[in-house]
């Protein structure tokens, strides 16, 4: 391809305005967000935005921001689930489907990056951004700042996908971008590196929150909380920041590779030169693996935190979650060959991996025997969170038999690769980890605003979710079943054709639960007075989060708790310990807002859209600019500020205001003439 | 939800009850529950008893989800509540030791069909295999008859009651060779040898295809696989020998043009070696398969 000096390989042919699809596509994105920009503006309210919230670097504020791009991206995950249902339930025959082939590529591609990397990676580090410091007693991350650059890296790669749907065009080669496939004798156009760079970037971003959280969680905890009286939510994070230390550098590593090979004519993974596709597979998941469980863990921590408190109950079996969760984190790093058996390995190693991957399912059939005896004997109380965990348990497993069923060798010989492959892993990452990030987002959501969402409109995004999910993935076991290879872009046997109906009926049902959440978001936030909770504790719950206002002031403790029991709020409750902070107070140290980390986000996405198109001198001029943020970074001294013990002291007594009013139903008026 | 799963029911019967075959109905559209072959027969009971154990956790589990969630509910003030009850040494140790022993079992399974199914294992047989090499390209399957001196693209023709070992190489990206009615599947991939041995029990027509994605045509990259009787088979190599092109290196050229032929191709004389040379293509001179290198590889690392 011809490239020029100053725009590298980008040309206007770049753009595919003939494809009225995409440019649909473009032209839906680009308007919903011009709406977004308009409203804005005409509220005046960029000026609070960029003070309150993009140079934040209050881990709440940043969980938020986390939350709202895991939202953004799963509409156009969705999308693209959408059009592959709709495509594949006509492509029988002669039909061939509405979309070619190398748009019907991108999507699957699209798809499956965006749903882990740009869904379930930030929805997560999101709650666990407004959780763990709360529940652990802390008044920030252990490094502020770096959470924000790490926050603005993300949502930069993110916009790096947004983009390629408008500007060139996405990976073809699939989520998992085997080569050779990857490699630019078959995948010249920038779609690949597109996916290399923002799944490059992205990982960086979340390695870095990965220590942050590690370091945060090890130095940061309230005085008297050791290891054993930890939230077992804490705990999942804890083990998950474990495994994104050890995992993320290789997947970093992996991808450097592929790039020295599409940019620099290398051949780590070619099929000549001494390339080795072979190990690309391998290293991919040496990071796929575990990331699985990345993503899996903290959704598990939410459900154990959900099912205590709307079972009225402490968590059976506390110990044995935490020694679960570890197991789980250990095991899940020497299972990977399970995505290949089909290699040719020989029998030892595809027996040692297969047993390696049976075993996984030990620890996490504890874990859901103890979330069941959890409810045994409780009270329980079917609220949306509730609900979502419940759908959870029998959902996931069905997906966990499946998972061990695949690491049979002998079974996978005959289902790799299959339609039955793709019904298991939506089945556990529906099931298992998008259901624990719904249950967690409504029960966490009212500490987040001070109300708490519309349980009606909830009940009905989980009625819908919960169906459609079994009417798209059950027909996609049975395709397996009937030979069905997945990433089928048409296909001619007949039977398959009603399962894949049923399938796209599943994928609309699964949309109008969006669609719920969608509208239960604005009906709450409607509402918000009369969802109001005032008492900091809505749920009568258990962990330290909770002792706290909600939303919680941005230092979190006025004074840093001690910490007692396992449930130490519970702990507190019961004994009469009094949990509101009371004067006199002292000075505290805050980390002061910076908007270094949008810059550096900025930053990032020139680099990553330099090197996509080749254009040299940006990415030469980009590093500079990063090297020179990080320097200015370095040398400014007004970094952090003390908040006076005054200031403090007036933030409480709002707070307890609030909180006092509501029990007595004095106004606030009442409250200071009485003070 | 339970009700709509029962409605749903006969919709998932249907394809079994046979209603929609066309053309050939002694064959269920349950592909994987219809074996025509000892490999995939074993592959299917394999699937059943791995399946059949683990509901013994899983059904349990399912089962106690309803029965607790309704048992235990809020409104229901008659049955006991136990708001500190946390631990019990019994059932914890119920429950690590119920998967633990289901997990042993399996991994006897495990251990055993990993071996006897494992790909490059000949099949025992009176009847000495038949050899096929086979080369996956963008987006088609080339079959060579080495001994027979003949080869097809897109059409698979074998002898039913005779072990085929199929040598699989690829000339593009990574492919997996699959006949589903006839067990396992093995990656193609390129400069590297992997073998797989396979049976047909029954003559008949069966499907065969690439399931790893390999790009544009790759949903177009399937075949059909002729099961015949043994004179069937020496009638069909006979016919092929006397009409047809020859597959020699310009032609094979050709071959490597990606597209989607409608229609298989047959060859009458294949260049001998033209397996090999393909595979030496892209390891300069060093044939490798990826068992045999993993193998190396092992060694090495024990050294």
């Amino acid at each position: 391809m011809n490239e020029t000096a100053l725009f590298g390989k980008l040309t206007l042919s770049a753009i595919p305005y003939t494809n009225p699809i995409i440019m649909g596509a473009v032209g839906v994105s680009a308007l919903l967000t011009l709406l977004i920009v308009g409203w804005i503006t005409q509220h005046g309210h960029w000026r609070y935005l960029w003070k309150e919230w993009f140079t934040s670097v209050d881990h709440k504020r940043i969980g938020v921001m986390y939350m709202i791009l895991a939202g953004v991206m799963l509409l156009r995950g969705f999308a693209d689930a959408i059009m592959m249902r709709v495509h594949q339930a006509f492509a029988e025959g002669a039909g061939h489907g509405f979309l070619p082939a190398e748009h019907y590529n991108q999507i699957f591609s699209a798809h499956g990056t965006i749903m882990i990397i740009f869904v379930a990676m930030p929805f997560f580090i999101g709650l666990m951004n407004y959780v763990v410091p709360l529940q652990i007693g802390a008044r920030d991350v252990a490094y502020p700042f770096l959470n924000s650059v790490s926050f603005w890296m993300t949502a930069a790669s993110a916009a790096l996908i947004m983009v390629s749907l408008a500007v060139g065009d996405f990976s073809q080669a699939g989520w998992t971008g085997y080569p050779p496939l990857s490699e630019t004798q078959f995948s010249p156009t920038s779609g690949v590196d597109y996916w290399i760079w923002s799944l490059q970037l992205g990982g960086i971003g979340t390695l870095m929150t990965g220590i942050n959280f590690f370091v945060t969680i090890l130095r940061m905890r309230a005085p008297g909380m050791n290891f054993m009286k930890m939230p077992v939510f804490t705990w999942t994070i804890l083990v998950t920041t474990v495994l994104i230390m050890m995992s993320f550098p290789v997947l970093t590593i992996t991808l450097l590779l592929l790039t020295l090979d599409r940019y620099m004519d290398m051949h780590f993974f070619t099929s000549n030169l001494g390339g080795n596709q072979m190990m690309f597979a391998n290293l991919f998941w040496i990071w796929g693996h575990p990331e699985v469980y990345i993503v899996l863990l903290p959704a598990f921590g939410m459900y154990s935190e959900v099912v205590s408190t709307f079972s009225r109950k402490k968590l059976f079996g506390y110990n044995s979650m935490v020694y679960a969760s570890v197991a789980i984190a250990v095991l899940s790093f020497i299972v990977w060959l399970h995505h290949f058996f089909t290699m040719g390995a020989g029998a030892d190693v595809n027996a040692f991996f297969g047993i390696a991957t049976g075993i996984i399912a030990i620890p996490t059939g504890v874990k859901i025997f103890n979330w069941l005896f959890t409810m045994y004997r409780g009270r329980i109380e079917f609220t949306t969170p509730m609900l979502w965990t419940l759908g959870f348990i029998a959902t996931f497993a069905i997906g966990g038999m499946t998972g061990v069923l695949l690491s049979v060798p002998g079974a996978d010989f005959v289902l790799h690769n299959s339609e039955f492959l793709v019904a298991h892993f939506h089945n556990t990452l529906i099931g298992g980890v998008l259901f624990g990030y719904f249950a967690g987002y409504s029960y966490w959501f009212p500490k987040m605003f001070g109300f708490r969402l519309d349980e009606k409109w909830g009940k009905r995004a989980f009625w819908s979710w919960i169906i459609g999910f079994y009417l798209a993935f059950m027909p996609l076991y049975a395709l397996g079943f009937m030979g069905m290879p997945r990433r089928l872009v048409h296909y001619d046997n007949p039977t398959w054709q009603p399962f894949l109906m049923v399938a796209l009926v599943g994928a609309f049902v699964i949309g109008y639960g969006v669609v719920c959440q969608i509208v239960q978001l604005v009906v709450s936030i409607r509402n918000r007075e009369a969802l109001r909770d005032t008492t900091g504790d809505i749920w009568n719950s258990h962990s330290l989060e909770w002792s706290v206002t909600s939303p919680p002031p941005f230092y979190n403790f006025a004074k840093i708790p001690h910490v007692e029991a396992l449930d130490q709020f519970a702990h507190m409750k019961e004994n009469g310990i009094n949990h509101r902070s009371e004067a006199p107070f002292e000075p505290i140290h805050m980390p002061r807002n910076s908007g270094v980390g949008v810059v550096m986000g900025a930053i990032t996405f020139v680099f990553g859209f330099a090197m996509i198109w080749h254009i040299w001198w940006v990415v030469i001029a980009s590093s500079l600019a990063m090297l020179a943020t990080v320097v200015y970074r370095a040398n400014d001294e007004d970094v952090d500020y003390m908040l006076s013990a005054e200031e403090v002291a007036r933030i409480e007594k709002q707070g307890a205001q609030a909180t006092v009013s509501a029990h007595s139903g004095l106004s606030h008026h009442d409250m200071i003439t009485q003070g | 939800m339970k009700k709509l799963w029962i409605k749903l029911l006969p919709l998932f019967l249907y394809p079994g009850l046979g209603f929609a075959c066309e053309g050939d109905c002694t064959k269920s559209p349950w592909t994987l529950l219809d074996p025509k072959g000892p490999i995939a027969t074993d592959e299917k009971h394999l699937i059943l008893t791995a399946l059949g154990l683990m509901l013994i956790v899983v059904i349990p589990v399912i089962v106690m989800t309803f029965a607790f969630a309704w048992k235990y509910r809020a409104s229901n003030k008659d049955a006991t509540y136990a708001p500190k009850w946390d631990n019990s040494h019994a059932i914890e140790a119920v429950v690590w030791t119920v998967p633990a022993v289901i997990i042993l079992i399996l991994g006897i399974i495990v251990w055993n069909s990993t071996h006897a199914l494992t790909p490059e294992k000949p099949i025992a047989s009176n009847v000495k295999p038949l050899v096929v090499e086979a080369v996956a390209l963008d987006w088609k399957w080339l079959f060579i008859y080495p001994e027979q001196g003949v080869a097809t693209v897109n059409k698979l023709v074998i002898p039913a009651g005779t072990p085929v070992t199929f040598h699989i190489t690829s000339d593009t990206v990574m492919n997996s060779f699959f006949i589903p009615r006839l067990g396992s599947q093995i990656y193609a991939m390129a400069g590297m040898q992997t073998q797989l041995n396979l049976l047909a029990n029954q003559t008949g027509t069966y499907r065969g295809l690439n399931t790893q994605f390999s790009g544009e045509g790759f949903a177009s990259m399937h075949f059909n696989v002729n099961a015949t009787s043994a004179q069937e088979f020496q009638d069909w190599v006979a016919q092929t020998k006397t009409g047809g092109s020859k597959l020699d290196d310009a032609t094979f050229k050709k071959l490597e043009t990606p597209d989607e032929p409608a229609e298989p191709v047959l060859f009458s004389e294949v260049r001998p070696g033209l397996f090999q040379s393909i595979l030496q293509k892209f390891s300069g001179g060093h044939e490798m398969s990826a068992s045999h290198e993993t193998h190396v590889r092992l060694a090495q690392a024990q050294k």
